[in-house]
């Protein structure tokens, strides 16, 4: 079997076992799991900046929350359907990765890093000075009768599941398809070494800005599915944790891995919940997990799997 | 094929090159040569356009290079194999390749197989490694794999920085032959080396480099018949 199909295999065999789950999970941990699979999406768009090219942003926050308020606002006040308002929210996550992509990627290193930081504590000012439209700091809900799609109801937690399941596995698809295709080579040669990319002759500065655009519409798909499937949307989302918390979960589960993101945010997330119910003293424990997990599996859970499955995307 | 006129170039406000220049012509091997910090990796960036030109011109096949952005030079037919090899280290040597074939934009004049197969047939030896990572081949295939992955650009003239370097005698000899097909073809190719007794024999002229600038250019077969010519030449 060549290396492709391998590859295909195995992904199409993990979103047929997470589909599977709706069936078998009870509910709180179905709940769970439709929310770690659109954190996914959003680790996953983080991914595809960090993970690829090389560009390390501590600004993803601005993205996912133009996601969040590129649907949620719209719906709130403009009375606009799902479907409408999330293409409105995939609209302002390109819109911002292009503008902060503009600006941001004159610099490189810690450069960048500090202008995407600055971009997004700007957008969490913004939310919570434009209180009269976002309430601030306390933020929204979306009430339910607006979360329906095509007669279904997102509400319903087996919908909701699906619905999550279904983003992920687009995204994920989406993505396969790019790491593989020549252009997605091009993004690793630039982490790889930017300039030797550019004496081959890439316009890596173009490159690099696709990326960027392409990163916050998926880390904003993964915003407004947050938005749409739970139903809130506040500012706590676009504050600076929002922008580290990918970070953390793509660094844990394999950067520069298809499937890490994923992996990285469950464990996360379920490492804080078992945390929690041990003491309350959680994030000091998963603090500890973390600090070991980085010390000894630096290349993360599946960077190692990937040391032996050398085929792996 | 590829004129270089009085450049001036530098790092900041440290100016390396001072009115640096030279020429080299279809099927022509010119060897830049000189001391550690004479200019001659310099040079060589300057041409590519990855450092701005204070003074002077590139120009290649009569059209003008310098000024222009980094990543358009390489398309124009200048190739260039910077010192170090800095390959793309987790990808395979057959992605290595594809990234330098796909590079071009257009498609190659003997088509991106061809172009390839091409590029293979002078290192037989990257064909048996084609699904290997690059960062795991020696130091020699390393070298011919990022020589290879310029050819796949079909370039008119080749930059090649410290190609033999560090490597052994007959890996230096493998690409001393590589040169020669190239120069053979009508490839202009214009080499950086500080030790010039291994590529002596096929380079046509040898230009020392001294200060940023091009002391003198001397035949090679006049420094190969006289090696004392050489010795005084590099002021050992």
């Amino acid at each position: 079997m060549s290396r492709g199909a391998k590859a295909v295999l195995l992904h199409a065999a993990l979103l047929a076992g997470l589909l599977a789950l709706n069936w078998v999970l009870p509910d709180y941990h179905r709940g769970n799991l439709a929310r770690v699979m659109v954190l996914a999406v959003y680790a996953m768009g983080y991914n595809l900046l960090f993970g690829y090219t090389g560009l390390l942003s501590l600004g993803h926050a601005l993205f996912f929350a133009a996601g969040m308020y590129g649907l949620a606002l719209p719906m709130h006040h403009l009375g606009l359907g799902l479907v409408p308002a999330f293409g409105a929210a995939l609209l302002a996550g390109a819109a911002c990765g292009l503008a902060v992509g503009l600006l941001a990627l004159r610099t490189t290193g810690v450069a960048f890093m500090i202008v995407t930081l600055m971009f997004a504590q700007a957008g969490y000012l913004a939310i919570l000075i434009a209180g009269a439209w976002t309430r601030g700091d306390e933020g929204f809900t979306i009430p339910a009768a607006a979360r329906q799609v095509l007669g279904l109801d997102l509400t319903e937690p087996g919908v909701r599941y699906l619905a999550a399941w279904a983003l992920f596995a687009a995204v994920l698809a989406i993505l396969f398809r790019l790491v593989r295709h020549p252009a997605g080579r091009v993004l690793v040669a630039i982490r790889e070494n930017e300039e030797r990319a550019r004496l081959l002759g890439y316009d890596t500065h173009a490159m690099k800005l696709l990326a960027t655009v392409l990163s916050a519409t998926v880390a904003a798909a993964g915003g407004a599915a947050h938005a749409a499937l739970f139903g809130y949307a506040g500012a706590s989302f676009a504050a600076v944790q929002y922008s580290i918390l990918p970070l953390l979960w793509v660094l844990l589960g394999g950067a520069g891995t298809l499937v890490g993101p994923f992996v990285g945010t469950l464990f996360m997330f379920y490492l804080i919940d078992w945390a929690a119910d041990v003491t309350p003293a959680y994030m000091l424990l998963a603090g500890l997990a973390l600090i070991l997990l980085t010390l000894f599996l630096p290349q993360g859970i599946m960077g190692l799997v990937r040391g032996r499955l050398r085929w792996l995307p | 094929m590829l004129e270089v006129e009085a450049i001036e170039a530098g790092y900041g406000p440290v100016r390396v090159l001072r009115g640096l220049g030279f020429s080299v012509g279809i099927g022509e091997i010119l060897c830049l040569t000189g001391r550690n910090g004479a200019g001659k990796t310099t040079a060589l960036r300057a041409v590519m356009g990855l450092l701005p030109l204070t003074a002077g011109q590139v120009r290649l096949g009569g059209t003008v290079v310098s000024g222009l952005p980094a990543h358009r030079v390489p398309r124009l037919g200048l190739g260039y194999v910077p010192q170090g090899r800095r390959l793309f280290g987790p990808m395979t040597v057959a992605e290595n390749l594809e990234i330098g074939l796909q590079a071009r934009g257009g498609r190659p004049p003997r088509g991106r197989q061809g172009a390839l197969a091409h590029a293979l047939a002078r290192f037989p030896r990257l064909r048996e490694r084609l699904g290997q990572r690059a960062d795991t081949l020696s130091g020699g295939e390393q070298q011919m794999l990022a020589i290879a992955r310029a050819l796949c650009l079909e370039p008119r003239v080749l930059l090649l920085d410290e190609p033999t370097e560090g490597l052994q005698p007959s890996m230096i000899a493998a690409i001393r032959d590589v040169v020669k097909g190239l120069k053979d073809e009508g490839v202009a190719v214009v080499l950086v080396e500080q030790r010039i007794e291994a590529i002596l024999s096929v380079a046509d002229r040898v230009a020392f480099v001294e200060g940023g600038r091009v002391r003198e250019t001397v035949a090679a077969a006049a420094l190969g018949a006289d090696p004392a010519l050489l010795a005084a030449r590099l002021g050992v």
